[in-house]
């Protein structure tokens, strides 16, 4: 598929668009050589969507996502959120790290309330959100535990519904279950999907494993290195709720071998 | 470690020192201002303490510890918190900063007491000087040690610089902070005895000072034992409030040791 048709079909599909990315470009100067991490990304997240972004180690899929958090500054090009560009950090997104990035002398409930904190949002108001979010991933009774008392995935579902708190209007996730084992990973997938569905959050999940793309995503934006790119766009037609059962299906298996074909031709294996 | 059986074998252990001890002097007709006996170390502690002598010595020392020590501490936190926390301010004050860590600080202490005369002030400033760069050093590496993730999180939240110092910054600085104090208390009490040998009217070193001029040994011995209580004392009160300010950090549950600082000299 070549790139216009793929922003064409973008722009076709993602109206309204809740966040809007056009000719986005990074680029480092280091020295002698400029190092192009990022190279006119175009793609649009519609209203409640969930999108994944899938490409192997180094493809600049962290660099975008530390762009659409306002962490970086873009080279070129712009992304807008809600109609407003994003040129800094902005309250209205929640981000969820690689690692569940907890304050150890926080308890859970207060690490959940850190974003409520720092932008003054009234805690005895979010409290009650809180407890409510906490029992939405089954953290019912651990809210006045600290996070070194709990497990890996126990963290990431704390850190998840950190970034829900505030009722952020975009959920920008990165690689959020990579530190996990397999089998945690799992449940964690089936839990998001469950908590997204309740949420009905736009949210842009990155990701280097190309299955869990799949299951989560109703959308695959595949990603290539150097320069990083989106080559190949799919849709997901996979009814839902999905369970495990259904990474057995051929049309699962049709997903997962178009976007592999896609790294086997520009040389990138992963996942 | 602590059950009936190891405190008995402490206590055998202990028995058999004092009497090696004993017996050793006795025997070998060691000359008293040479070695004491240990009887003759705890006649001489029973009676500095009973006539009330060591006591008065002692509050005078212990007070210019303190305070040298709350001096020096407050002293160095502010400028920890300065030079990490501002380039200009590094810049400026950090080349003397590193210069005067190589230096003994002790070597200071004649100068100081000529400054300062023979009472509380000079004791008081000498323990802050020793006391304030182990802390100074900890506090700008605990500050600057907040994980580059958690930065990160709270920049996304739109957190501004002051709410990332106080809700990250600082409590990620506080096991080094309550390390850096931790040393400070025993430096403290150092700076103040070597303040008192150099001259002072009064405190525990000065009374070392004068039983050495009248070759008293066994004062000396018990007057060095009330030094290590002393000393032991005001690092289990800096440990004790460190357990409870860092409940939250690993290496504190896993060894009460562990302070981050590496050649620190007094």
């Amino acid at each position: 598929m070549g790139q216009p048709a793929v922003i064409a079909a973008a722009r076709e599909r993602a109206a309204p668009a809740v966040i809007a990315v056009s000719h986005l470009t990074k680029r480092y100067d280091s020295g002698r050589e400029a190092i192009v991490a990022l190279e006119n990304i175009d793609f649009a997240v519609g209203d409640g969507q969930f999108v994944a972004v899938v490409g192997p180690s180094g493809c600049g899929k962290s660099t975008l996502l530390k762009i659409l958090a306002g962490l970086l500054p873009a080279t070129q090009g712009e992304a807008v959120l809600r109609g407003t560009p994003i040129d800094g950090p902005r309250r209205d997104i929640g981000v969820v790290f690689q690692s569940p990035v907890l304050f150890p002398w926080r308890s859970v409930l207060d690490n959940v309330l850190l974003p409520v904190d720092v932008q003054s949002l009234g805690r005895e108001r979010k409290i009650v959100t809180a407890m409510e979010l906490l029992a939405l991933v089954g953290l019912k009774g651990f809210e006045r535990r600290y996070p070194w008392e709990l497990s890996g995935g126990m963290q990431q579902r704390v850190a998840i519904i950190r970034s829900l708190i505030h009722d952020p209007a975009l959920l920008l996730m990165d690689e959020p279950f990579g530190a996990l084992d397999a089998m945690t990973r799992e449940t964690m997938n089936l839990e998001l999907q469950r908590i997204w569905m309740e949420s009905r959050k736009t949210v842009l999940f990155i990701t280097h494993s190309i299955p869990e793309a799949v299951f989560l995503a109703d959308r695959v934006l595949v990603m290539t290195p150097r320069p990083g790119r989106i080559m190949d766009m799919l849709d997901i037609d996979i009814a839902r709720p999905r369970t495990l059962d259904v990474m057995t299906t051929p049309e699962f298996g049709t997903c997962v071998k178009r976007i592999r074909a896609c790294f086997n031709a520009t040389g990138g294996i992963d996942g | 470690m602590r059950n009936p059986r190891n405190v008995a074998l402490g206590i055998v252990l202990f028995v058999i020192i004092m009497g090696v001890w004993e017996a050793g002097v006795r025997l070998l007709a060691v000359p008293m201002f040479i070695l004491p006996a240990p009887s003759a170390v705890f006649v001489a502690l029973y009676r500095g303490v009973s006539s009330g002598l060591y006591i008065t010595h002692l509050k005078i020392t212990f007070i210019a510890t303190v305070l040298g020590f709350a001096l020096g501490s407050a002293l160095a936190f502010a400028l920890g918190i300065a030079i990490a926390l501002n380039r200009t301010v590094e810049y400026y004050l950090y080349p003397y900063v590193v210069m005067f860590q190589s230096l003994p600080k002790i070597a200071l202490a004649p100068l100081v007491v000529v400054w300062f005369g023979l009472g509380l002030p000079s004791k008081v400033i000498n323990a802050a000087l020793v006391a304030f760069f182990p802390l100074m050093v900890n506090t700008i590496v605990g500050l600057r040690s907040a994980e580059e993730d958690r930065v990160n999180l709270m920049r996304s939240l739109k957190a501004i610089e002051g709410q990332i110092f106080w809700m990250l910054r600082l409590p990620s600085a506080l096991p080094f902070i309550m390390a850096g104090l931790e040393v400070a208390m025993v430096f403290a009490l150092i700076g103040a005895i070597v303040a008192e040998f150099i001259g002072a009217e009064a405190g525990l070193g000065m009374l070392i000072q004068s039983m050495n001029f009248t070759m008293d040994v066994s004062g000396q011995f018990s007057v060095l034992l009330i030094l290590s209580v002393v000393g032991l004392i005001l690092n289990r009160a800096i440990v004790a409030i460190r357990r409870r300010v860092l409940f939250w950090d690993v290496s504190v549950k896993a060894n009460s040791g562990a302070a981050p600082i590496k050649g620190e000299s007094v």
